[in-house]
């Protein structure tokens, strides 16, 4: 084991995955001399060379679509949108392309490819630098949405992202890069994608989450425990596929479920969720499912007062979750 | 010495660059009456455009080369390796269908074996797959050309020209093929393009662009060669844009009745490539007038052929459906 940021994390993943296997290459805005605008692939050109570490044009559609034809040629892109709130001009490339490769083709062709995106707010990047994108695409069969929260789970989720043979969306909350660091496993670490993990155990009350708001829930949750209630935190790592069955059996342990996230609370991944527990341990709750989310305007302003106002934090959480427990 | 000799075409390839065009065009034409009978729910065409695309296709290497083409390319896919009871197992949407199991509408084609890389509805997004193509097999040192078209009006998507600058950026080696058929369904080229010719485009992305009659098919085969040269050179992509003339209505859901003359499409069909290169072959006396004869009553009952084998295949389970949203 060795403590390391989360960012690291990330790169230590396409590093090692590059010099495991040289169909991986990366492609981007950036991301080659520059090392990327958060720096997460620092250092890479001088490994790999500008082929590998590719400089593209301000072009995301094209970035994802030429990712998508090296990925059916055979290779194994890592394409990096810079800022997830830029995908937009890509979506279609993503939805009528990646996902549908293999089905349309019944098999015959397929799509190994993974698009890293930073997401999330609380860094004052405004309307355009702030934005959660995953229930855009969490409604698309055939792709996969992966947002890990801590460093081990970024290296482990992105390395089987590289590896999985159909397209993966992999989110980068940009407010974790350098915030979060925790032991990651040295050597050869994958994490499954489709499978939550459960942060801590508890008896009262369910937590179920993923990305940044795992750690301000893990935080609030300590603040309860001071109080003398008992939180079970679910962080789901991967949003498409959920994992159902960790998502009922953390439901039914406690018959309280409140669903937190930062994105906008109107068809987001919580309302999937709660559909979900609502469909398979309905008669198992206590109280009526709980969401804590992002308010449903267009994106997160600038002013620091009102981008505190849009950001979930412990206290916020806390106050869910006390409300909850008192139901 | 014979114009298809100057190029390099031997009289056994043009005779088979013919074979190709009346097999593309009665293939075509039998789906249209299928159609038409309520057997096939829906038909796109290739009609007036077959001479171009075999053209095209015969200067690129089915064995080396890979092709992302778009859904009028039937004469492509024929030469790159699909045959006429593959295109009617995709127009009765059977399961056996080598494109997509009848999943996809006819024209949407797609098969690892034939390297034809597999396409969708939604207009251009396979032209910034060919870059990916050429990128990746210059990664991995292969050499080959990859190979897009599509119409004129899919010529004003952001892909198109997305993937042109990428592609002229790094030198790749790809040849963008535009079938300018003069109509993206109803809209006429002159309120589609703001530029003469759709090959001008090609000089904002710093390679060359060239425009040819598309229903002179040596003509067309000379440039596709020449692109193909400089892209296996190394020295970058081409845009060739072969002016045709789509003589069917966009779908058969479709009625060209409303937004084109009847006069302008007979005048077009009195130009069509089929008539002017059986013309070229019959001067040129390396076909028969007896022998086009023989020849269309063969390619006549390979189409029956395939038309019987297609209706009465099965289509496929309907919880199939199901399969192959991921990897199995």
């Amino acid at each position: 084991m060795t403590v390391k940021l989360y960012i690291d994390a990330i790169r230590d993943a396409i590093q090692e995955e590059m010099r495991r296997d040289d169909s991986v290459f990366v492609l981007g805005e950036d991301v080659g001399v520059r090392g990327g605008v958060f720096r997460v692939t620092q250092g890479l050109i001088e490994e790999f060379g500008e082929s590998r570490i590719m400089d593209t044009p301000l072009a995301e559609s094209a970035i994802a679509g030429v990712a998508i034809g090296a990925a059916a040629y055979g290779l194994k892109p890592i394409a990096e949108i810079q800022f997830a709130d830029f995908i937009m001009p890509a979506v279609n490339q993503i939805i009528s392309e990646a996902s549908k490769m293999r089905y349309r083709s019944n098999n015959d062709w397929h799509c190994p490819l993974v698009i890293r995106a930073p997401y999330g707010g609380g860094v004052h990047g405004a309307l355009y630098h702030s934005q959660s994108l995953e229930a855009l695409f969490y409604h698309v069969p055939g792709l996969k949405i992966v947002m890990p929260a801590t460093a081990a789970d970024a290296k482990g989720l992105l390395i089987s992202a590289i590896r999985d043979p159909d397209p993966v969306l992999f989110f980068e909350h940009k407010g974790l890069y350098r915030l979060v660091k925790d032991d990651v496993p040295d050597g050869e670490h994958t994490v499954p994608i489709g499978i939550a993990a459960t942060r801590r155990q508890g008896t009262d009350i369910t937590v179920i989450t993923y990305g940044l708001m795992v750690h301000h829930a893990m935080e609030a949750a300590q603040e309860l425990e001071s109080e003398g209630v008992s939180t079970e935190l679910l962080d789901l790592r991967t949003v498409a596929p959920l994992d159902r069955e960790a998502i009922v059996s953390a439901a039914r342990k406690t018959g309280k479920v409140l669903i937190v996230h930062e994105d906008n609370k109107t068809g987001g991944v919580g309302a999937e969720v709660s559909a979900i527990i609502a469909e398979e341990a309905l008669f198992d709750l206590d109280a009526p499912i709980a969401r804590l989310c992002g308010p449903d305007i267009p994106a997160m302003p600038f002013s620091p007062p009102q981008e505190r106002f849009y950001m979930l934090d412990p206290d916020k959480i806390a106050a869910a979750m006390r409300q909850l427990a008192a139901f | 010495m014979s114009r298809h000799s100057e190029l390099g075409l031997a009289d056994d390839d043009v005779r088979n660059m013919f074979r190709y065009m009346l097999l593309a065009r009665a293939l075509d034409e039998r789906m249209w009456l299928l159609n038409r009978a309520g057997k096939i729910p829906f038909v796109v065409s290739c009609k007036g455009q077959e001479g171009a695309q075999i053209a095209a296709a015969f200067a690129l290497d089915a064995k080396r080369d890979y092709v992302l083409p778009y859904y009028r390319d039937l004469g492509i896919v024929l030469v790159f390796g699909q045959t006429a009871t593959d295109v009617m197992l995709s127009g009765f949407a059977k399961w056996e269908d080598p494109n997509s199991g009848g999943r996809q509408m006819p024209g949407h084609f797609g098969s690892r074996e034939h390297r034809i890389v597999t396409g969708s509805s939604p207009v251009s997004t396979q032209i910034p797959h060919a870059v990916g193509v050429a990128l990746a097999a210059r990664m991995r040192g292969e050499r080959l050309v990859a190979y897009t078209s599509f119409g004129e009006g899919s010529s004003n998507q952001g892909d198109f020209h997305e993937a042109c600058n990428f592609a002229g950026v790094h030198r790749l080696p790809v040849v963008f093929f535009c079938e300018n058929n003069k109509y993206a369904i109803s809209v006429p080229l002159k309120k589609q393009i703001g530029c003469e010719r759709v090959a001008d485009r090609a000089a904002g992305y710093g390679f060359p662009g060239v425009t040819v009659d598309g229903n002179d098919v040596l003509g067309v085969y000379a440039a596709m060669k020449e692109a193909v040269e400089r892209a296996l050179g190394g020295e970058g992509p081409t845009l060739v844009e072969a002016l045709t003339y789509r003589l069917n209505p966009h779908s058969s859901d479709d009625d060209d009745r409303v937004y084109r003359t009847r006069e302008e499409v007979e005048d077009a069909k009195s130009r069509d490539a089929l008539i002017v290169f059986e013309q070229y072959l019959l001067t040129e006396g390396v076909l028969s007038a007896e022998a086009v004869g023989e020849l269309r009553k063969e390619i006549a009952q390979l189409v029956d052929e395939a038309t019987a084998y297609a209706e009465k295949a099965p289509y496929a389970p309907p919880e199939e459906a199901l399969k192959y949203v991921y990897a199995e």
